[in-house]
């Protein structure tokens, strides 16, 4: 039996289930307890798990990562929530100089089994500061995993995997869309880390994206459909590792390829994707490979920015027309 | 006088040779000798460019890893910056597998991927061994909320120079650590000077123990060049820490009598000064000790130097023969996932 229910109580199945599951498992950061999280992931969880387990924290972000990274290091699964990755970047040097670091600088002794997550990418009239996508600045990070939804039954699955997996992994989901609703079953599963998914097949051309770009691509591909456009969906669901060999065998089908990535454009998720895709199917490219990202610039407040800074499904619907060579 | 009193210890432990038994004075005696003599070792192996990469010695400071030897439990876990090596041999790491690390061999303790900043050990409790200044003390915080998290009585040691007494890291993690009553004792060792820049120019605030105070956090300076004094310090910390009643902070005063790193001449201080240090060298104190106040006689001294020579040069012998690691090892330890897939290309 399945249900429809939102992106933000999937999130909060999953962490609820395994920390039923697991007592080691524990979630730490701003608002999370009393005032039930700032986006209300996590509401109930206090409750229902009591003080020890479901942490409120001062706003410190660097403290609390290396707190959870300590703990990690020291037999505990910590949950590390941050209110957004934007404030994540003060705990970059312990998710980058820790976290990623611990198995290899111990020569495998000690293990850093961690989850660092919260909302990724711009959420409306936000600014500068609050609107960056940090995806392709954690996934260039060996020794990290880095997963990105918004999709609820690919959110729980993955999230489940997440807490379980003996290596460090960033989440990443979206502000815009904790109330994204989706089917997502009462019984227990899990979706494999590394993993894409094809959401719809087609054969004129392959449309390759994540997280809430996803819902953008979605609207174009109805569109293309109707002027009689076959698009091939993908949601790549982890970041890193790259699951490669989707998108390759999806390509040797369609021979053209967008990617539409919130991340900016230079040494991007789109980036790698280009390199791979000319390095390992170069003889399936019937043309160039286009890739929409956010301006190559700070995203300003007024909407007129936002429209410009953002792919949307018209951008999306010119760039698949580009690489299909048909004039607009 | 009140105020010194609270704040250095030293007087008060100078009259008490006759506290310990002679196991502790020898083990003191022991643990210092032995990281003096692995370190002299090393840096003449550096010399001959068979040890690489950055290289901090702890010559000077070697009283700290006497205290640590006899006032922690086993159980109790520990985490240090980069200049470690002292710290890890007090912990009981084997001096030939520490050795092999700094030689980049398969058989280092770390398998040759740390080098001389990150030896860990679990079955000694000790977790590195870590290079950016300051960012393991949130660490030993979260290893001491591991421990309360258990109901354990162990407690987090958590090590960190002057330099990182000065960074960000250090605030969260003591207001954090005081909030949840985390079992940690936080340690400053205070030799002076962060790399080149003395304590006194990287703030107003020249007793670094006073930090403490902003958090209503227990904090006491001691003499960092007598085991005594740090075997004490310690052991008051652990008593308050095991009660329940949270963390400790300890500045522990000492001196290094090299540069900061094997690369550094350390021309940012006077002869007098090292040679102030030098008069109060914790080995030759100790061992002028143990000598003047009969608790061991001279050849049982010198069987203990004897041993330890032994065991250098036997753990030199060990890192000069051992096999360097495979290239293909550069991709274990990466990801616990067996079948992670690399980019190769």
């Amino acid at each position: 039996m399945s249900r429809i229910i939102t992106l933000r109580d999937s999130l909060r199945e999953a962490m609820s289930e395994e920390m039923r599951r697991d007592e080691n498992v524990f979630l730490m950061g701003e608002e999370v307890a009393q005032y039930n999280g700032a986006y209300k992931v996590s509401k109930g969880m206090l409750d229902e798990f009591g003080e020890k387990r479901v942490i409120d924290t001062p706003i410190a972000e660097l403290g609390f990562a290396g707190i959870g990274v300590g703990a990690a290091m020291n037999g505990l699964r910590p949950i590390v929530e941050f209110m957004t990755w934007n404030f994540a970047v003060l705990a970059f040097d312990q998710i980058v100089n820790n976290a990623a670091k611990t198995l290899t600088q111990s020569g495998g002794q000690f293990t850093c089994p961690i989850v660092f997550r919260g909302p990724s990418g711009s959420a409306g009239q936000l600014a500068q500061q609050h609107s960056q996508t940090f995806e392709s600045w954690m996934a260039n990070t060996p020794g990290l995993k880095v997963i990105s939804i918004v999709d609820p039954y690919d959110a729980k699955g993955l999230l489940k995997s997440a807490i379980r997996d003996e290596d460090p992994v960033c989440f990443m989901e979206s502000e815009m869309l904790y109330g994204l609703k989706g089917e997502v079953p009462e019984e227990e599963y899990l979706v494999p880390i590394g993993k894409a998914a094809i959401r719809k097949e087609g054969s004129d051309v392959t449309i390759v994206s994540f997280n809430k770009m996803m819902e953008v691509c979605k609207i174009a591909v109805d569109e293309l459909a109707k002027e009689g456009i076959s698009a091939e969906l993908i949601d790549l669901r982890t970041i890193r590792p790259l699951d490669y060999d989707t998108l390759i065998n999806s390509l040797k089908k369609t021979n053209r390829m967008v990617v539409v990535d919130e991340s900016w454009p230079f040494a991007g998720v789109s980036a790698e994707i280009a390199y791979a895709m000319q390095k390992h199917a170069f003889d399936y490219l019937d043309a160039p490979i286009v890739r929409l990202n956010a301006a190559d610039t700070s995203l300003s407040y007024s909407s007129v920015y936002v429209e410009e800074y953002l792919p949307n499904p018209t951008k999306v619907i010119k760039a698949v027309k580009e690489v299909m060579y048909i004039n607009a | 006088m009140a105020e010194t009193l609270t704040k250095n210890s030293t007087d008060k432990a100078k009259s008490n040779s006759s506290l310990y038994n002679k196991d502790t004075y020898l083990k003191w005696f022991e643990v210092m000798y032995r990281v003096r003599r692995f370190e002299e070792q090393a840096l003449y192996a550096y010399s001959q460019q068979k040890i690489r990469g950055f290289c901090h010695v702890y010559i000077g400071q070697e009283a700290i890893a006497g205290g640590i030897a006899t006032a922690l439990r086993p159980e109790d876990k520990l985490v240090t910056a980069y200049r470690q090596h002292g710290v890890a041999l007090a912990r009981g790491l084997d001096s030939k597998s520490c050795m092999a690390e700094l030689y980049g061999k398969a058989t280092g303790v770390v398998k040759g991927k740390g080098g001389s900043m990150h030896f860990f050990s679990k079955e000694h409790n000790y977790f590195g061994g870590n290079g950016i200044v300051g960012a393991q003390i949130p660490i030993g915080a979260g290893i001491g909320l591991a421990e309360k998290y258990r109901g354990t009585d162990n407690l987090s040691m958590t090590m960190f120079g002057d330099g990182a007494a000065r960074q960000g890291a250090l605030y969260e993690s003591f207001n954090m650590a005081m909030t949840w009553k985390l079992p940690v004792l936080f340690v400053v060792e205070n030799n002076g000077y962060a790399m080149g820049t003395s304590v006194e120019r990287t703030s107003n605030v020249h007793d670094l123990y006073k930090i403490g105070a902003a958090f209503d956090m227990p904090s006491e300076a001691i003499d960092g060049m007598r085991p005594e004094s740090v075997h004490e310090g310690i052991e008051r910390a652990a008593a308050h820490i095991r009660a329940g009643k949270g963390p400790y902070f300890l500045e522990i005063k000492t001196y290094r009598y090299k540069g900061h790193s094997v690369s550094d001449p350390g021309k940012y201080r006077s002869k007098d000064e090292l040679q102030e240090y030098k008069d109060k060298d914790p080995i030759i104190i100790t061992e002028r000790n143990i000598i003047d106040n009969n608790i061991a006689s001279l050849e049982e001294i010198d069987t203990i130097k004897n041993n330890i020579e032994t065991e250098i040069s036997a753990a030199m012998e060990f890192a000069e023969n051992s096999p360097l690691p495979m290239a293909s090892d550069l991709y274990n330890d990466n990801y616990v996932q067996k079948d992670y897939p690399f980019i190769m290309d």
